[in-house]
């Protein structure tokens, strides 16, 4: 035996090992290649080799190739063979590889599963390290699932060096399945105090990693890391806290008062390190907790800027990257270090000028901005390296029209920037500079003449730009020159020549794209040309004109671009028309200007996604019954209250025909052709854009035409900044006149405010009254953040509250035998349904697809959350308009009375006494709070219909036993609670009040008053507004999706009461009943068939309610089935309520 | 969290690449010639770290690197790791133990030892996260885990440990011993971390 095994490895040492491969690899530096695909040949016959040490020595060969960038998944097999050795040597190597080259495509992973379990519970630490180490990189979510229970085991191994691995893998293994995080929280939050320091560093790990993306669902963990931190010696910790606690404290203001004391004992311990890696905790524990504090904020920029000098580079970085976080928090106290920011500017590291650059976007202001930019303007010219320069450009430009051009006062210096800029060679960025030329013409209105001659200027230059089009980047300007020459041609001195200059031969080298622009916009120009000369009666130039074109277009319509030839071709029989047209001599121009009639409005980006949804309108209906699967076909529906229903049901519509459908589509077609209505004709956006005030009686101011406009080549706008200066102190004199005139007035009364009084940045006016046109928005939309998050964050599943107590089905899935009667099968049914399905054998097997059905369930659910806020959100433009109505209608001082778009039944009664004009008039939605059972948020909307302005308003109401407002601590319940911002007038605003309540089985009111200042030119009154929160029931409901199945198992758990209602009159249609139903009361539709519908909701304190409504004749019944019977009834009354309004 | 730590030479080849998140392998070589051409023309004293890498991750993420003799250490983390603290790692953990010494040779000749250098990554880094920062653990457990390989060896193991010992008979100056403990190289102007 022995002698075999020798025999054994004599032969093993002439093969190559590892060594023997990279010397080859050098020695054959010509052919790698061919080598390479030798030694796999060579590898793949060792793979077939009995021997386990052969079959190591050929994976260890291959992860060295898979470095090299071979791909070598075809030898996964073998690669779980080596893992399974039981030697550690092979083990180690065999884990090894897979860790470099598995993934969750790989299909035999599937066969790992037992062997990592086994090595997961070896008595040898090391095979389970190893285990551990590598499964941390190729884990998947089948992995996750079924080896979650066994590392849970894991975490609490005697040895602290297992106990450290598998703490670190939860994270990914919550990461690949989210449910294990609630029952294996408790357990991870027991490792924060693991005697092992190795073991709670990796615990704080772990839980930061988590908390970094969903905070607020770990505040509750805060007192425990308060005490790590104050007690924990380890940097690495420390770090980590520190940085969790920057994530903590913006949604718990107290944090940040502690965190002063021990953040500054840190201080003095680390200086440096912790001051860099934690100065946003600092700050912000610092600006929240004493807003005074400015002085320590002051210390910290100072310190910073003794980095930023220092000579070493890293500590250069590093402070500017902290002199970017207080940026954002104190940018006043950062904006004095400008000149050692710009001195940044000129470092030879490319890192430190990029995080300046970074600092100069926050630090610009009225007064600096044409400095700033001006300094990198020279910048740009000095640059070398592409890659520099473009970051330049696109921060110039950022810094520029950051916050909707704030910081311009002068355009023409802006766009005479970017003509500047588009004289940069080799950019990529030439449509950032063509974006903004369009976007500020067209916005600003005042600044188009302007706009125009330059773009003209270009246009005329073209040459200059397009003679190289392989650096097509910068010839996009030549788009928008055209563009905006074509828009605004009425600007255009001298149309002529640029209509010449875009008709030359050299426009046809340049991209399609922008050709086709130029041949849609020199018709434009023809347009206003002709025009001109029409009315000017010069019929020769005008005929001249049309020749020109005539002449010239053909070079378009034999352009190889699609688009071009299209539109040139178009255009030439056009033109050719109105040649015949001059020849009779008939006045043409005007009908050829009808053609570009109407100006363009600019629009949101977003605005299209915030077009509310109209009631009644369901976008997830189907608009032809969807052709139903085979299968389905044959179930029935499920009774569930009585059987009654199934006779109520109607036998299915007749399956049509071919012909019939025909005949439909055709009598529709007939019926749309018909219908004036059907295209609907767009309500003009000019006409409304007009309708605007404001916007046509903004006075023009003339340009000033002092300024050489058509200096080719010549950098130009230096001499806007002098004229902007010189405009600046004129401005600066004639004030300082007024002052004077005022000191006299006041004879020294107010000596010392008049000190005080400084040159501010509000002291420079703009130097034209420039309008900035806002996008449009669709009429109803609703400013929220909210859209922008990202559905397919990975993180968002591990969004979870883990402060709830784990309820029975929440357990790790464990492996068990196969004839084990109760699989507990880690897919956990729909949420409230906590008794387990009992489905043996099966259900192993079927795993996988249940998996994939799960995944489409979410799917469903976030669907079902998304309508449901867009609801919301088009409910409340609903309900201002709703009140602007109501507003006209009740000026006399009575009673309004608002209905609540929600439910009928929150009304609110707002009585006046005294000034109706005055009152900001609250309206209100009342929302359940997921993350705690005994408390609903209230947000209400203020909106100052005065013409004064409101301030310091303060909303208090009335606690009842069962319900009380959520006051901050301290405050007695007589106090009030400050709203969070002013209203000028006009303006609204929404605040959110939290009230907390013990029994949500009874709707209740409350008595409220809204306290608040009027502020106006003959002096500032207090005023009060007293009103009623009606919280009804069903706003303690929480719309939650069920399935027909879990559903059906409620119903038959039979610990549920029942109770009816019926109402008659009913006339509007049963989907809109089911709508309005789930629309008000927060229900879901489990299931629905013909008339009948079955419909669950949950309340906060996870009350399950379930109704079947079903429609008759004229009258709708609803039975009710609910765990507590006065919530019932109280449901269904208001149900009623609602229905019977109908 | 730590994306992916390269190990490459002046000339851009990759001497150990170890990434925390899947690409394919055309992807980790573009992202390894991406990164090598980012550090590459940095010159020696500026700072060292790095934003920009357009393949890993994107703008929350900094390449963060040490250049010792010909080879590159490259850590490419995102905004939860400190970067003093991963620099301090890369210096001490990886460096300082002695490493930096014969790293050359570990990487030219001594090819096994690439393996070596996986070891130490792995009880150092786990799933992109670090786990340990104390060195004499990991030394311990590195020794540790090489004795239990030693011992499973055995007999079989004699005859291929003197087949490779007469292969690597002529290359000259093999460091013997790779746990030098004793050899610091000096790092100007570092803060030390601890």
């Amino acid at each position: 035996m022995a002698l075999k095994m020798v025999k054994g490895s004599i032969d093993r040492m002439f093969d190559k090992n590892l060594q023997d491969l990279v010397r080859g690899i050098r020695n054959h530096k010509e052919d790698e290649a061919k080598y390479i695909s030798q030694c796999i040949d060579e590898i793949k016959q060792e793979l077939k080799q009995d021997n386990i040490a052969v079959k190591a020595n050929a994976v260890c060969k291959l992860t060295y190739l898979q470095m090299l960038g071979y791909d070598i998944s075809w030898a996964a097999f073998n690669i779980i063979e080596v893992m399974s050795a039981s030697k550690f040597t092979f083990k180690r190597i065999g884990y090894l590889a897979a860790s470099q080259c598995f993934h969750e495509g790989t299909d035999v992973i599937m066969l790992t599963t037992n062997q990592i379990r086994k090595d997961l519970s070896s008595p040898n630490q090391y095979d389970t390290g190893v285990a551990l180490t590598g499964l941390s990189c190729f884990v998947t979510p089948d992995l996750a699932r079924d080896l979650a229970n066994d590392i849970m085991t894991l975490m609490s191994h005697t040895k602290p060096y297992i106990r450290k691995k598998a703490v670190l893998i939860m994270y990914k293994v919550f990461l690949k399945y989210p449910e294990s995080l609630r029952p294996a929280f408790p357990r991870l939050k027991e490792k924060l105090e693991d005697p092992d320091p190795g073991v709670q560093s990796a615990a704080v790990n772990v839980i930061c990693e988590l908390a970094r993306r969903n905070p607020k669902n770990y505040l509750s963990l805060a007192p425990l890391f308060f005490k790590l931190m104050t007690s924990s010696t380890n940097n690495w910790v420390l770090i980590k806290i520190i940085k969790l606690f920057g994530a903590l404290t913006p949604l718990e203001p107290r944090l940040g008062k502690k965190l002063i004391e021990p953040l500054t004992n840190l201080i003095h311990r680390y200086v440096w390190q912790i001051l860099l890696c934690s100065l946003r905790t600092v700050l912000i524990s610092l600006s929240s907790g004493m807003p005074n504090h400015s002085a320590s904020i002051q210390l910290c920029v100072q310190k910073l800027r003794i980095l930023i000098e220092d000579s070493d580079q890293n500590l250069k970085y590093l402070g500017l990257l902290a002199m970017s976080k207080i940026l954002k928090t104190h940018p006043k106290s950062v904006q004095s270090h400008k000149d050692l920011i710009l001195q940044c500017l000129d470092d030879k590291d490319e890192s430190i000028r990029l995080r300046a650059l970074d600092l100069l976007y926050g630090m610009v202001s009225k007064k600096n901005l044409m400095e700033i930019v001006k300094k990198l303007m020279i910048h740009v010219d000095k640059a070398e390296g592409t890659t520099y320069r473009d970051e330049l450009l696109t921060k110039i430009i950022d810094i520029c029209s950051q916050s909707n051009y704030q910081y311009i006062t002068n355009f023409e210096w802006y766009i005479s920037i970017l003509v500047e800029l588009t004289r940069l060679e080799g950019t990529r960025h030439g449509h950032l500079i063509a974006a903004q030329m369009l976007d500020v013409a067209i916005r600003v209105k005042a600044i188009r003449k302007f706009a125009v001659s330059q773009m003209a200027m270009l246009l005329d230059n073209a040459h200059l730009i397009a003679s190289n089009t392989q650096r097509n980047g910068i010839c996009e300007v030549l788009y928008a020159a055209a563009w905006i020459c074509g828009e605004f041609s009425e600007h255009l001195e001298e149309a002529n020549q640029t209509l010449e200059a875009m008709l030359r031969p050299k426009v046809t080298t340049l991209p399609g794209h922008i050709q086709a622009v130029y041949v849609q916009n020199m018709v434009k120009l023809y347009a206003s040309i002709l025009q001109q000369k029409e009315q000017a009666g010069d019929k020769e130039a005008a005929q001249e004109i049309t020749q020109l074109m005539i002449e010239r277009l053909p070079q378009f319509v034999q352009s190889a671009d699609l688009e071009v030839q299209e539109r040139a071709s178009c255009i030439l029989q056009l033109i050719k028309y109105i040649q015949k047209l001059q020849v009779k001599e008939v006045p043409v121009a005007e009908e050829v200007i009808a053609l570009f009639a109407g100006e363009l409005n600019p629009v949101a980006p977003k605005a299209q996604k915030k077009v509310p949804v109209p009631e009644g309108l369901d976008l997830d209906a189907w608009i032809n019954e969807p052709p139903s699967d085979s299968e389905s076909e044959d179930e029935k529906p499920k009774t569930i209250f009585h059987d009654e229903e199934q006779r109520h049901s109607k036998p299915r519509h007749p399956e049509m025909d071919e012909e019939e459908l025909a005949r439909r589509r055709e009598a529709r077609k007939q019926e749309q052709a018909n219908n004036p209505f059907y295209i609907k004709s767009s309500p003009s956006p000019q006409k409304r854009y007009q309708d605007t005030p404001g916007v046509e009686h903004i006075p023009v101011v003339q340009i000033d035409l002092s300024v050489p406009l058509k200096v080719p080549g010549m950098p130009m706008s230096d001499q806007y900044v002098k004229l902007e200066e010189e405009r600046r102190h004129k401005q600066k004199l004639e004030k300082d006149k007024k002052k004077k005139k005022q000191k006299k007035e006041k004879r020294g009364k107010h000596h010392r405010h008049n000190s005080l009084h400084t040159e501010s940045e509000e002291d420079i006016a703009p130097a034209h009254r420039v309008d900035i046109i806002t996008e449009e928005m669709p009429e109803n939309a609703l400013p929220s953040d909210e859209d922008d998050k990202d559905p397919n964050d990975p993180y968002k599943a591990l969004d979870i509250d883990l402060d709830k107590p784990l309820a029975d089905s929440e357990k790790l899935p464990v492996q068990r035998h196969r004839n084990a009667e109760a699989l507990k099968t880690p897919d956990s049914e729909a949420p409230p349904v906590e008794k387990k399905s009992k489905k043996p054998k099966k259900k192993e097997k079927k795993h996988k697809e249940k998996e994939k059905d799960k995944g489409k369930k979410k799917e469903k659910e976030k669907k079902v959350v998304e309508e449901e806020e867009e609801k919301k959100k088009s409910s409340k433009h609903k309900k201002k308009k709703h009140k602007k109505e109501k507003e006209e209608k009740s000026k006399d001082k009575k009673k309004s009375k608002k209905k609540h778009h929600h439910s009928e039944e929150e009304v609110v009664e707002s009585v006046q006494n005294g000034t109706l004009d005055d009152e900001p008039l609250p309206t209100y939605d009342i929302q359940g709070n997921l993350q705690n059972d005994s408390q609903v948020t209230v947000s209400v909307i203020f909106e100052n219909k005065s013409t004064s302005f409101l301030k310091s308003m303060e909303l208090n109401v009335l606690d009842s036993l069962n319900t009380k407002m959520l006051r901050p601590e301290g405050s007695s319940v007589h106090d009030g609670i400050p709203v969070p911002f002013q209203l000028p007038p006009g303006i609204s605003n929404e605040a959110q009040f939290v009230f907390t309540l013990q029994s949500i089985v009874m709707a209740q009111k409350l008595k409220g008053t809204l306290s608040f200042i009027v502020k106006n030119d003959e002096g500032s009154t207090h005023e009060k507004l007293d009103f009623k929160l009606h919280f009804s029931c069903a706003s303690y409901l929480i719309t939650t999706p069920c399935y027909s199945d879990a559903f059906a198992k409620l119903l038959e758990s039979g610990d549920l009461h029942m109770s009816s209602i019926k109402v008659d009159g009913i006339s509007i249609s049963f989907q809109h009943l089911l709508a309005k139903i789930c629309f008000h009361h927060h229900f879901s539709v489990v299931e629905r068939v013909d008339s009948c519908a079955s419909m669950y909701s949950r309340s906060i304190q996870g009350h399950h309610v379930c109704l079947l409504v079903k429609k008759g004749e004229n009258s709708v019944s609803i039975d009710g089935k609910c765990s507590d019977p006065t919530l019932l009834s109280n449901l269904l009354d208001e149900m009623k309520e609602t229905l019977s309004t109908c | 969290m730590i994306k992916a730590i390269l190990i490459f030479n002046n000339h851009g080849k990759p001497r150990l690449s170890k990434f925390y998140q899947r690409y394919s392998e055309d992807t980790q070589q573009q992202i390894i010639r991406e990164t090598f051409h980012l550090v590459s023309k940095r010159d020696e004293n500026v700072c060292n770290f790095l934003e920009g890498g357009l393949l890993i991750g994107g703008s929350d993420n900094k390449l963060i690197y040490r250049h010792y003799a010909t080879l590159y250490f490259v850590f490419c983390v995102d905004s939860s790791e400190s970067e003093l603290g991963i620099l301090d790692l890369i210096q001490v953990n990886l460096l300082d133990m002695g490493y930096a010494h014969c790293f050359y040779y570990i990487c030219t000749y001594f090819f096994s030892l690439i393996f070596y250098v996986h070891n130490i990554l792995a009880e150092m880094v786990m799933g992109g996260m670090v786990l340990e920062t104390n060195m004499n653990e990991i030394v311990t457990q590195i020794d540790a885990q090489n004795k239990l390989e030693k011992s499973e060896a055995g007999l079989a193991g004699a005859p291929a440990r003197a087949v490779s010992a007469v292969k690597n008979m002529n290359l000259p100056e093999i460091p013997r011993n790779i746990n030098i403990g004793d050899i610091s190289i000096k790092v100007p102007n570092l803060p030390t971390f601890k």
